[in-house]
C-alpha cells in the first residue's frame, strides 16, 4: 500500500514551491497575517521601489488562528514576517519560539515587548445605539450593565470563539472587583452572547449598520468612524458612539518568524511598518491607531473616535497566565 | 467507453481494482494522513486529558445533541424534499431548469450569509416574527433549507436515469397512478434516498456556520466545540479526541446503514409522466411553488438587502461592490468570479475523475464487504470536523520536502474531498440501476449490442455525470472546505471576498457584502443551467 502513495507524493512535491534555495538573494519579501490586514497598494510600492524587494500578502484566518498556525509551524514557517499577533496572544507565540529575535529601531518603549515591534493600537469598547439612547442615559461603565435599566439591552462575544470577546472578558477581569460575579450578574441582566463580532454587530446590535434590538454592543473605539466612512451620506454624524470607560488596549505586533528564508528583507518590512508612510496609512486601512506619535489618521478618527483616554493595560505575561483559565471559568458561568 | 459498465458482477478484476485503487490512495493521502498527525500531535501532548476528554460527561451531552439535531434536521429535510424532488424529476413545467438550478444555490451559499438571512426571517427582528435563534428548530430549519437539495439532486438524479421506455410498458401491464409509485417507482427510489439521507446527516452532523450563528452561543454541537477548542485554546489533545469520537460515531452511523442496504432495488421500473389533468398539474404546481418559495426567502432577504442602506432603497452597495476602495485587502469582484469559477472547476474537474472511478468500481452489486468500506471511506471526510481536517493539512503538508500551506492547493483539494462523496453517491446508483436489462429490453426491441451501448448507456450516464459534475461545482464554488488554519488562495474567491467584506463596519460595506452574495448566487445559477442545458441537449439524442 505505501508504495501507492509514492506517485501522489511525488506530485505534491513538484507542486510545491518549485523556487527553493538556490543560492541567489530572495527578492520577496512574504507577510503572513490575518484576514482584516489592509494597506495602500502604493505603500507597498514604495517599499519595493526603496529595497527592491517585493511583498506578498498570505491571509490566514483572524488574528488566532494566524497566531495558532504560527504556532504549529514554528521552525518552519509560512512566510518571513508575521504581523498581527496581539497582546492577548503574544506570550502564547513568543514562548512556542515563533519569532527570530528583532526589534525594529525606534520602537515606543511603552509598548515594547522583547523580540517583536509594536505597529498599531486599538482598543475595545461598548457601543451604543445614540438613536435608542436619545432620551435617556447610555452606560457610563461595565458595571452599570447589570443595573436594572439597561435590562436585555447588551450582546456580546463568546471570548472563547472571538478576539473582541477576549479583550472585553479581560477587561472585566481587571475592573471588577468579582469578575467572575459581575458576569453572573450580567446573565442575570439578559446579556446575549453570540459567536463573532459580525454576528454582535450586524445580527444583533440596533445602531448604525447594525438590524437586530440590542442598543449596547461590545465592539472598536473607532467602530463609529467607520460608521461615518462608509456611510451612504459621509457628512452625517454617527448613528453609534462609545463608552469611553475600561476599554482594553489591544496592540498589534510584527516579528521576523524564525527560520525565514529572506531574513534581511524581513527586518526592512518590521522597519517600514513603523515607518511614516506605512503609519500615516494604517488608521483609514485597518481602523486602529498608529504607535507613532506624529503618524496621521482618518478627520473622522479625531471627531468620533478619538484615542480612549485611560484603557484597561494588561501586560502580555499577566494574560498568558490568565487566559484559558479565565475563558473556561467564563464558560463555566456562561454556558447553559 | 465502447461498452457500458454493467455492474452485475461483484467480481474484483483488476481493471476494477486498479480504478478503486486512486481514489483510495487519494483519500488516505489526504484525510487519513491529515488526522493521524491531529491524534499523533494529540496523543504527544497529553494522552491523560485526550482519555478525561473522552469520558466527560460534558462531551457526551455534546455527542447527544450533536446527533438529535441532525437526526431531526435530516428527517424533516427528506420528509420536504422527496415530492420536490420526484415532481422535478418526473415532470415538465415552464421554469422547470431554472427551479433546478435554484434549489441549488442555498447549499453555495456561504454560511455565514445564510445564517444573516435566516436572522433575518426567524430572528429576534425577524420578518416572520417568531424568534428561533438559540432554539433547535432554528437550526433544522436552516439545515432544511441548506440541504434540500442534496436529496432532491441524488434522488432526482436516480430517477433521470430510469429508461423512459420503460413507464410505457408499465402502463400495458396496467400500473398507473399511486399504486404504480409506490410499488414500481418507490422501491427503485428507496436507495438513493437513502444515500442522500445519509450525507443530509453527516452535513448536519458537522455542520458549523449555521449552529455558531443561530445557535447564539446556546447550542453546542461536536464541531463547534473541537472549533471553539482549537483555533483559540489551541488545546491539541481535546481536538484529537473530539475528532477520533466523532469519527467513530460516523463510521458507526454507516455500519448501521450499510447492514440496511442489503435491501436491493426490485427491477428497475420508472414512471415518467408530463402532468395530465388539474388534479395532477395541480400537485406539481403546489409542490413547485412551495419548494420554490421555501428556498427563494432567504435568498431574497439577501436581494434585498444588498439594494437597502438603512430602510432606504439604493445602489450604493453594488456602486462599492464594483469599485473597490484602493487597498490590499479590496477585492475585485470580477476577479472574484473568475478566481471562484477557476479553483472550483479545477476541483470538480477532479472530484469527477477521482469519484467517477470510485463509483464505476462501486457499481457492482452488493458483493463483498470491502466493496461497502471503500464506499464509506470516501464518505469520512464529510463526516470529520473541517477544522480538524484543516488542522491535520497544516501539520502532515507544512514541512519540507511536501510544503502546501501557501499555494492554494490544500484548500481545493480539501473542497475535492467533500466533493468525492456526492459524485459517488450520484453516480453508483445510476450506474447500479442501469443494469443490463436495460440493454436486453433494448436488444428484445431490436437493437444491436453496439447500438444499445450508444443509444441506451451513454445517454443514461451522461446525465448523472452532469448532475455531479454540477454538484460537485456547486460545492466547490461555496465555502465547503473552506477551512480553518489553510491560507487563503492568493487570488481571494467570491467566498473570501464575502468574509472580508462582513469584517468591516458600516452600512455601505455590509451591503456590498451581501451585492457580492447575490453575485454567488447569480454565478451558480448560470453555471447550474448551463450544465442542465448539457445534459439536456445530450439526452435528445435519446
Amino acid at each position: 500500500m505505501k508504495l501507492l502513495f509514492l506517485p501522489l507524493a511525488l506530485l505534491l512535491a513538484a507542486c510545491s514551491s518549485a523556487s527553493q534555495d538556490n543560492g541567489t538573494p530572495p527578492t520577496e519579501v512574504v507577510v503572513v497575517t490575518h484576514d482584516s490586514f489592509a494597506v495602500s497598494p502604493e505603500v507597498l510600492e514604495q517599499f519595493t521601489a526603496e529595497t527592491g524587494q517585493d511583498v506578498k500578502i498570505v491571509q490566514n484566518g483572524d488574528a488566532g488562528q494566524v497566531v495558532n498556525s504560527a504556532i504549529l509551524s514554528a521552525g518552519v514557517p509560512q512566510g518571513d514576517v508575521l504581523f498581527g499577533v496581539d497582546n492577548t496572544f503574544l506570550s502564547r507565540a513568543t514562548r512556542a519560539g515563533v519569532f527570530a529575535d528583532y526589534q525594529a529601531p525606534g520602537t515606543p518603549a511603552d509598548l515594547a515587548q522583547p523580540g517583536v515591534t509594536p505597529i498599531d493600537t486599538g482598543a475595545v469598547c461598548l457601543n451604543y445605539d445614540r438613536e435608542y439612547f436619545a432620551d435617556t442615559t447610555p452606560p457610563r461603565n461595565l458595571a452599570d450593565l447589570t443595573k436594572p435599566a439597561y435590562r436585555d439591552l447588551t450582546v456580546v462575544e463568546n471570548p472563547a470563539t472571538s478576539s473582541p470577546g477576549l479583550a472585553f472578558l479581560m477587561a472585566t477581569v481587571a475592573t471588577q472587583p468579582d469578575w467572575q460575579g459581575y458576569w453572573r450578574d450580567l446573565k442575570a441582566n439578559g446579556v446575549k452572547v453570540v459567536d463573532g463580532w459580525d454576528n454582535a454587530y450586524y445580527q444583533q446590535f440596533s445602531g448604525g449598520s447594525g438590524e437586530g434590538n440590542r442598543p449596547i454592543v461590545v465592539s472598536y473605539s473607532t467602530s463609529p468612524a467607520a460608521e461615518v466612512m462608509f456611510a451612504a451620506d459621509p457628512d452625517a454624524p454617527p448613528p453609534t458612539a462609545y463608552v469611553d470607560a475600561q476599554c482594553f488596549e489591544q496592540v498589534e505586533y510584527a516579528g521576523v518568524l524564525d527560520g525565514a528564508r529572506n531574513i534581511d528583507g524581513a527586518k526592512r518590512f518590521v522597519d517600514f511598518m513603523v515607518s511614516k508612510t506605512f503609519q500615516d496609512d494604517i488608521g483609514g486601512q485597518m481602523f486602529v491607531y498608529p504607535v507613532v506619535k506624529d503618524a496621521s489618521v482618518p478627520k473622522a478618527f479625531r471627531k468620533y473616535a478619538p484615542y480612549p483616554k485611560s484603557p484597561v493595560v494588561l501586560r502580555p505575561e499577566q494574560i498568558d497566565a490568565g487566559r484559558d483559565e479565565w475563558i473556561d471559568q467564563w464558560s463555566a458561568i456562561m454556558d447553559r | 467507453m465502447d461498452r457500458p459498465v454493467v455492474g452485475n458482477h461483484g467480481s474484483l478484476t483488476p481493471a476494477r481494482t486498479a480504478l478503486l485503487a486512486v481514489p483510495v490512495v487519494f483519500v488516505l493521502t489526504l484525510f487519513i494522513v491529515p488526522l493521524a498527525a491531529v491524534v499523533r500531535v494529540g496523543l504527544q501532548a497529553g494522552a491523560p486529558q485526550m482519555l478525561a476528554v473522552m469520558t466527560s460527561g460534558r462531551t457526551w451531552q455534546i455527542i447527544g445533541f450533536t446527533t438529535l439535531q441532525a437526526g431531526l434536521s435530516t428527517l424533516a429535510t427528506v420528509v420536504i424534499a422527496i415530492p420536490a424532488a420526484v415532481v422535478l424529476a418526473l415532470f415538465r413545467f415552464p421554469g422547470r431548469t431554472v427551479v433546478r438550478a435554484l434549489v441549488l444555490v442555498p447549499f453555495v451559499m456561504p454560511t455565514v450569509v445564510v445564517a444573516a438571512a435566516f436572522l433575518a426571517l426567524v430572528g429576534p427582528t425577524g420578518y416572520l416574527g417568531v424568534d428561533l435563534s438559540g432554539s433547535i428548530w432554528g437550526l433544522v430549519l436552516a439545515h432544511m433549507f441548506l440541504n434540500i437539495a442534496v436529496v432532491i439532486r441524488v434522488v432526482g438524479g436516480a430517477l433521470a436515469t430510469l429508461d423512459p421506455d420503460l413507464p410505457k410498458a408499465a402502463r400495458v401491464l396496467g400500473a398507473s397512478g399511486w399504486a404504480a409509485f409506490r410499488r414500481v417507482t418507490w422501491p427503485m427510489l428507496l436507495p438513493s434516498v437513502r444515500a442522500s439521507a445519509v450525507i443530509v446527516f453527516l452535513f448536519c452532523f458537522t455542520s458549523f456556520g449555521v449552529v455558531q450563528v443561530l445557535g447564539a452561543g446556546q447550542l453546542r454541537t461536536l464541531e463547534v466545540e473541537i472549533y471553539r477548542r482549537t483555533t483559540y485554546l489551541l488545546d491539541l489533545p481535546a481536538a484529537a479526541a473530539l475528532s477520533v469520537l466523532q469519527l467513530l460515531a460516523v463510521v458507526a452511523m454507516l455500519v448501521v446503514v450499510g447492514r440496511g442496504r442489503s435491501v436491493r432495488a426490485a427491477t428497475a421500473v420508472g414512471v415518467a409522466r408530463v402532468p395530465r389533468g388539474w388534479r395532477q398539474s395541480l400537485v406539481v404546481g403546489i409542490t413547485v411553488v412551495s419548494t420554490t418559495l421555501m428556498v427563494l426567502a432567504p435568498l431574497a432577504v439577501v436581494l434585498v438587502r444588498s439594494l437597502q442602506i438603512d430602510g432606504q432603497w439604493t445602489l450604493a452597495g453594488w456602486q462599492t461592490l464594483l469599485s473597490p476602495a484602493a487597498s490590499t485587502n479590496a477585492v475585485s469582484p470580477w476577479s472574484a468570479v473568475l478566481a471562484s469559477l477557476r479553483t472550483a472547476s479545477a476541483a470538480t474537474v477532479i472530484a469527477v475523475t477521482v469519484g467517477g472511478m470510485a463509483a464505476v468500481g462501486l457499481a457492482s452489486r452488493g458483493r463483498g464487504r470491502w466493496l461497502q468500506s471503500v464506499d464509506a471511506l470516501l464518505l469520512l471526510p464529510l463526516g470529520t470536523s473541517a477544522v480538524t481536517v484543516g488542522l491535520g493539512m497544516l501539520l502532515a503538508f507544512g514541512r519540507p520536502p511536501v510544503d502546501l500551506r501557501n499555494t492554494g492547493l490544500l484548500i481545493v483539494l480539501a473542497q475535492t474531498l467533500v466533493a468525492i462523496p456526492f459524485v459517488v453517491r450520484v453516480l453508483t446508483p445510476a450506474l447500479r440501476s442501469f443494469d443490463r436489462r436495460y440493454l436486453e429490453v433494448a436488444a428484445v426491441l431490436g437493437r444491436s449490442p453496439m447500438a444499445a451501448a450508444r443509444t441506451v448507456g451513454v445517454p443514461l450516464v451522461l446525465p448523472a455525470v452532469a448532475v455531479a459534475a454540477g454538484f460537485a461545482f456547486a460545492i466547490t464554488v461555496g465555502e465547503f472546505g473552506a477551512t480553518v488554519f489553510l491560507a487563503s488562495p492568493a487570488d481571494p474567491t467570491l467566498p473570501v471576498a464575502i468574509s472580508r467584506l462582513l469584517a468591516r463596519p458600516g452600512a455601505l460595506t455590509l451591503a456590498a457584502a451581501y451585492a457580492a452574495s447575490t453575485l454567488l448566487m447569480l454565478l451558480t445559477i448560470a453555471v447550474v443551467v448551463a450544465v442542465d442545458r448539457v445534459r439536456l441537449s445530450r439526452a435528445v439524442v435519446f
